[in-house]
């Protein structure tokens, strides 16, 4: 997790398109000053960042779906779910499952765990839409070489 | 059974909190319910489970977009029920339904 750069995924354990679900890694740094404040004695990761790793791991899901051909942006959360403390070194392990593409939208369900033990979860709306910018796809590029979006997944039906 | 109406008025009533007996074949979505597009995500999700469809709003909007529909067309109740039902047709006259 790079915290300051709000990436929080840090690699992509599995990438199932046939199965419309992903498996990814996000590692809790073990300071930072966000730790400093939520809380002090008692450094916990704040529900809206899980909640954000959610989201992005639904996200390079979607992008696998749709061969990166369309930038999902959150629209929705529902039902989200902080079941438990996720302190500074965790490793989250976070599986995103496609629960439905509509027209311009997909639906995921999200479990995040450390070790067996499920910590945060969540149905999560996103609207689909062309990359408002170049720079954003050459940047979504770079971020999926650089956390191992399998490239060969999209490549070969 | 209920009629394609009936389940969409039940899904807007339960998805934005709008009374079921304010909401008739007549209301407009948009204009006399006063759904956004973002709950409309909501509603479309809840209508593409429950009917097992995909309704193509991208489509729809393009052609309001574009001067070839009006909102009328798709967003009064009672219309948007009618295209359902069309779509759901389409789904089971398809090969392999």
């Amino acid at each position: 997790m790079n915290l300051d750069y709000f990436t929080l995924i840090d690699r992509i354990v599995d990438l199932n398109l046939d199965e419309k679900r992903i498996t990814v890694e996000a590692q809790v740094p073990v300071a930072h000053t966000i730790f400093e404040g939520h809380f002090p004695g008692f450094p916990i990761m704040p529900g809206v960042l899980l909640t954000e790793a959610m989201a992005q791991s639904s996200g390079w899901l979607i992008l696998g779906v749709l061969k990166f051909e369309r930038m999902p942006f959150l629209a929705i959360v529902k039902e989200a779910k902080m079941r438990g403390f996720v302190s500074p070194g965790s490793l989250l392990t976070i599986e995103a499952k496609l629960e439905h593409e509509g027209s311009g939208f997909a639906v995921t369900k999200v479990k995040g765990r450390i070790g067996k033990e499920l910590k945060c979860s969540a149905e999560l709306t996103f609207g689909l839409a062309p990359f408002p910018d170049p720079a954003l796809r050459v940047h979504m590029d770079a971020m999926a070489n650089k956390i191992g979006f399998p490239l060969q997944a999209i490549t070969h039906d | 059974m209920s009629s394609t109406f009936d389940q969409i008025a039940n899904i807007i009533a339960e998805t934005c909190d709008i009374p079921r007996d304010t909401i008739k074949p007549e209301s407009h979505a948009i204009d006399d319910l006063g759904i956004d597009s973002l709950d409309f995500l909501d509603i479309a999700f809840a209508i593409d489970k429950a009917f097992g469809i995909k309704m193509p709003l991208e489509k729809w909007t393009q052609e309001v977009n574009d001067g070839k529909a009006t909102t009328e067309q798709y967003f009064v109740l009672q219309n948007l029920a009618d295209r359902i039902d069309e779509l759901v047709a389409a789904k089971n006259a398809a090969p392999g339904a």
